[in-house]
């Protein structure tokens, strides 16, 4: 009896609370979509606790950002949008706001203002994939290799196009399953210059050249599809060098002090952030744009480097990028936009994988099986 | 003998009907009884099986998007010849200026790119490209429209020369505050007369505001495109002297000064925008696709593609399908037959053991079935790895060199043993109820007969058992021919199974409609083998217990 009584008053006081927090007619819940794992828990420390913390609303994680799109689409089809917020890579945003499966957004009106006054657009600037994007954090795709595996005497890999260099740095390799980034990486270790690479890869000539070049290392490349094969490949010393999100490598290196170096020249610079999906009601919009506020000025952009190396996406983040918050190394040099890092760097042409991802996917998984 | 065969006429029961119709009466009910019964199930799996997998299926042959996209281009281009080597006539633009105009609007030019760009590459940018810049077109219309008088620059004056009065009433009184809905707009019907081709555009715009964007149209500036529509229709000189409504004053002066406007030449305003529309191939492919219906989607699954003179096979780097599915039965036949060597002889110990041993065995069995697959996969790549447990095992026993270690992962090797492992179960279980049911005193009868033990077994007891085979054939090879997570995660890129690319195709490539051709066929592969075995086996000799 008296546990009815408790548990209804409980009930009473969380209906009021949920009233009381529903002010302006925002949603005191949402459903936030994003990597799982380490990344997640970024986000969940620098965004997520804080904000529940200041507005005692709900925030409910769901891990299927791999799968965003089809489920967005099918979502759409049902007529039933489940998801408030998701975390895509900027090429899904684009293919998202193709599609009209993404909101719009006018920067410069959601987003907060840097500090000194910069607008949101200039202080994202190029990050800005899409009208739909989001942008949050700069992640590279780049090499890790096993420092006890370099053979004596030879200097440590230091670029992606060292992965090619089989009879200097014997040993397995892994690479994604999938033609983004590797034809880029083929061709320019293969002498094409980096203006150029597109242009060539356009070509049938161009791809075929591509292909050539991987063909030196096929036997010896193990083709991961997810993140956390390469970092679990290295552990096990089943690879000397495999690419994967330099965020991953970090924590191999940095929290797990696995023998792994990192050769980060050539590194492909990729970008993930926020879509809002179309169709929300009025209270759940104006909830997530609440959010959206919050979660991407520049001092939580700068938060979330404490708890992963991924750069944020706002130009006046940089300088705020701290240390670890628990292990209190500096997080600036394990940056893929540190300076020592980013000499030579890739930038992913979304674009131009939009329109050619099918094409090429088609001949590089028949070149897989052949 | 005389007596029956006068009574030739036909049997009647005791209530004096046709026995043959009490008959079937008796059996229609009990028929329906029966159906009556199974219904809740019948339902549930139609609703929630059947019809979302023959939905999902149907999407393989769809292709309403391209007319419905763009339903006045792929009307006037069905009279284009592809062969003539011409880009097509000015109409054609002129068309499709208006649809992708519409198209951009409503968004919908991005999912027509991305469905056309399966079949070329290119198209996708192509069409991003127009939707951008679509609108500078019609500007030159626009500019000159309101160049010449304010009347033109105004929603409030369109509304009231291209709406009917009693709508403009209507929405004039309307509160955009209050809960009731935006009056619909109606056009005026001298105007339809007039100026069709305006009011045609300014209807779809209405509507597009109304209810899509669901603003007021009496805040909503008209499309540039409305402005090309009137001037399209001015050019023609209509017989405006019966108007005598709202800017007919504003039309005369119009239609005197159109014949002096800047004109716009469509096909050169999209060659500005992008040279691949003047690509022959381009405009091609929209024709071949133009139908609702489209074979497309399946001559891909079969490594094939539409070309001017019909299918034809793809270039030999961008075949992949039928190796695939040729792999996947394969691959499936090794797996239900490494399951038939590993499993019957568990299964025969399962059945021949005292009950407390058997069961004990028996959770065994069962232990691996009920731990997660991932879990198990994941454990595999532990033991198979060049460094893994099998490796190091194999290098401890001086069997194989430290420096040529087995590849057992990440081919087809590894496939076969992690699915082999994971579907044993679905083998040992019909494979033990069929054996339980054998009765021992068999084999003893054929010995005490003369025969050898393996004689015994081969003559007596082997046949009474294949029923279990032939069922736990089945099930394991159905159940292989689809699987994903396993071969996605030890097959490497040699071991990896169809059903891998359906799910590229549905989660990553997003051609849904490749996904479900390739599905389709998987289907029919099943169903086809099911019945070949039917015809060879025989269902009936199947039997999952006793």
């Amino acid at each position: 009896m008296k546990l009815t009584k408790t548990l209804l008053a409980s009930t009473a006081l969380t209906v009021a609370s949920g009233v009381a927090l529903a002010d302006g007619h925002m949603a005191s819940e949402m459903t936030i979509v994003s990597w799982g794992g380490a990344y997640s828990n970024s986000q969940q420390k620098a965004y997520h606790d804080p904000y529940m913390a200041d507005t005692g609303i709900t925030i409910i994680n769901d891990e299927s950002s791999p799968e965003a799109v089809a489920k967005l689409r099918a979502m759409n089809e049902a007529g039933n949008i489940t998801w408030d917020l998701v975390d895509v890579e900027a090429a899904d945003a684009i293919r998202l706001c193709d599609e009209g499966l993404a909101m719009e957004i006018d920067h410069d009106e959601v987003l907060a203002a840097a500090p000194d006054g910069t607008s949101a657009s200039d202080d994202f600037g190029d990050t800005i994939a899409s009208d739909c994007f989001i942008p949050q954090i700069v992640f590279s795709t780049t090499f890790g290799y096993r420092t006890d595996m370099v053979p004596e005497g030879v200097e440590p890999p230091t670029s992606a196009c060292d992965v090619f260099e089989i009879e200097k740095y014997p040993g397995k390799r892994a690479l994604n399953k999938r033609p983004i980034a590797n034809m880029e990486w083929a061709l320019l270790c293969d002498g094409v210059a980096y203006e150029d690479v597109y242009d060539v890869l356009e070509t049938e000539e161009g791809q075929a050249q591509a292909f050539a070049k991987l063909d030196t290392i096929k036997d010896e490349t193990i083709w991961w599809s997810a993140g956390a094969e390469t970092p679990q490949l290295l552990a096990d010393g089943e690879i000397f060098m495999g690419s994967t999100f330099n965020g991953r490598l970090f924590s191999v290196i940095a929290e797990q002090g696995q023998p792994v170096g990192m050769a980060w020249d050539w590194q492909m610079f990729d970008l993930d952030g926020w879509v809002v999906p179309t169709g929300l009601s009025d209270e759940r919009l104006a909830r997530v744009m609440d959010y959206l506020k919050f979660a991407t000025d520049t001092q939580r952009l700068a938060d979330q480097a404490k708890y992963i190396s991924y750069g944020p996406a706002r130009a006046s983040s940089a300088p705020l990028v701290g240390q670890h918050a628990e292990l209190g190394i500096d997080m600036a040099p394990h940056m893929p936009t540190d300076p020592n890092n980013a000499e030579n760097t890739f930038v992913n042409n979304y674009e131009w994988w939009a329109d050619y991802r099918d094409d090429l996917d088609a001949k590089f998984q028949a070149w897989l099986a052949q | 003998m005389a007596d029956i065969t006068d009574q030739s006429g036909p049997m009647l029961a005791a209530d004096g009907r046709p026995l043959k119709s009490s008959l079937n009466r008796a059996l229609r009910r009990q028929k329906l009884r029966a159906l009556a019964l199974i219904a809740p199930l019948l339902i549930f799996i139609m609703v929630t099986f059947i019809a979302p997998i023959a939905d999902m299926l149907f999407r393989s042959v769809e292709n309403q998007i391209v007319s419905d996209t763009l339903p006045r281009t792929t009307e006037t281009l069905a009279d284009w010849d592809a062969d003539s080597g011409e880009i097509p006539p000015p109409e054609v633009f002129e068309a499709l200026y208006t649809d992708i105009f519409v198209a951009q609007e409503r968004k919908l030019h991005t999912r027509l790119g991305s469905r056309l760009n399966y079949e070329l590459s290119g198209v996708s940018s192509l069409f991003r490209k127009s939707g951008r810049r679509v609108d500078d077109i019609g500007e030159v219309y626009q500019d000159q429209f309101e160049d010449l008088d304010d009347f033109w620059k105004d929603s409030e004056t369109w509304n009231a020369l291209m709406g009917s009065d009693d709508w403009n009433a209507a929405q004039i009184q309307w509160d955009e505050g209050s809960d009731d809905p935006q009056p619909p707009f109606e056009p005026r019907e001298e105007i339809t007369g007039l100026l069709p081709q305006t009011a045609e555009i300014f209807q779809i715009f209405a509507d597009f505001v109304q209810r899509e964007d669901e603003d007021n149209l009496a805040d909503e500036d008209p499309w540039e495109l409305v402005y090309s529509a009137l001037y399209t229709d001015l050019i023609q000189t209509p017989d405006l002297s019966g108007y005598g409504g709202p800017g007919s004053a504003e039309l005369l002066v119009a239609m005197s000064a159109v014949p002096d406007f800047e004109t716009v030449d469509h096909a050169a305003a999209f060659e500005d925008i992008d040279e691949d529309w003047h690509s022959i191939e381009v405009w091609q492919t929209i024709q071949t696709y133009s139908p609702d219906f489209t074979s497309g989607y399946f001559l891909n699954a079969v490594d094939m593609k539409k070309s001017p003179d019909g299918p034809e096979m793809r270039p030999d780097d961008e075949q992949i399908y039928i190796k695939l599915f040729i792999r996947t039965l394969i691959m499936s036949l090794a797996i239900t037959g490494s399951c038939i060597l590993l499993g019957y002889p568990v299964a025969w110990i399962l059945a021949n053991l005292p009950a407390r041993t058997a069961n004990l065995l028996m959770i065994l069995v069962l232990l691996p079935f009920w731990t997660s697959l991932l879990v198990r996969t994941s454990a595999w790549k532990v033991m198979l790895q060049q460094q893994g447990v099998v490796n190091d095992t194999l290098v401890w026993l001086g069997l194989v060199a430290d420096d040529s270690r087995l590849a057992l992962i990440n081919n087809q090797t590894g496939t076969i043993i992690a699915m082999t492992h994971i579907l044993l179960p679905f083998m040992i279980l019909p494979l033990y109820s069929v054996m339980k049911t054998i009765p021992p005193s068999y084999l003893r009868a054929a010995k005490s007969l003369g025969a050898t033990n393996w004689t015994a077994f081969w003559r007596v007891y082997f046949p009474q058992s294949v029923p279990g085979i032939g069922a736990g054939s089945i099930l394991v090879f159905i159940l292989a021919i689809g699987y994903y997570i396993t071969p996605e995660l030890v097959g490497g890129t040699t071991g990896t199974f169809i059903s891998n690319r359906i799910a590229y195709h549905i989660s990553s490539s997003l051609n849904w409609g490749l996904a479900a051709a390739l599905g389709t066929i998987l289907l029919a592969l099943v169903l086809g083998l099911y019945w070949a075995y039917d015809r060879i086996v025989g269902i009936d000799n199947v039997k999952l217990g006793g």
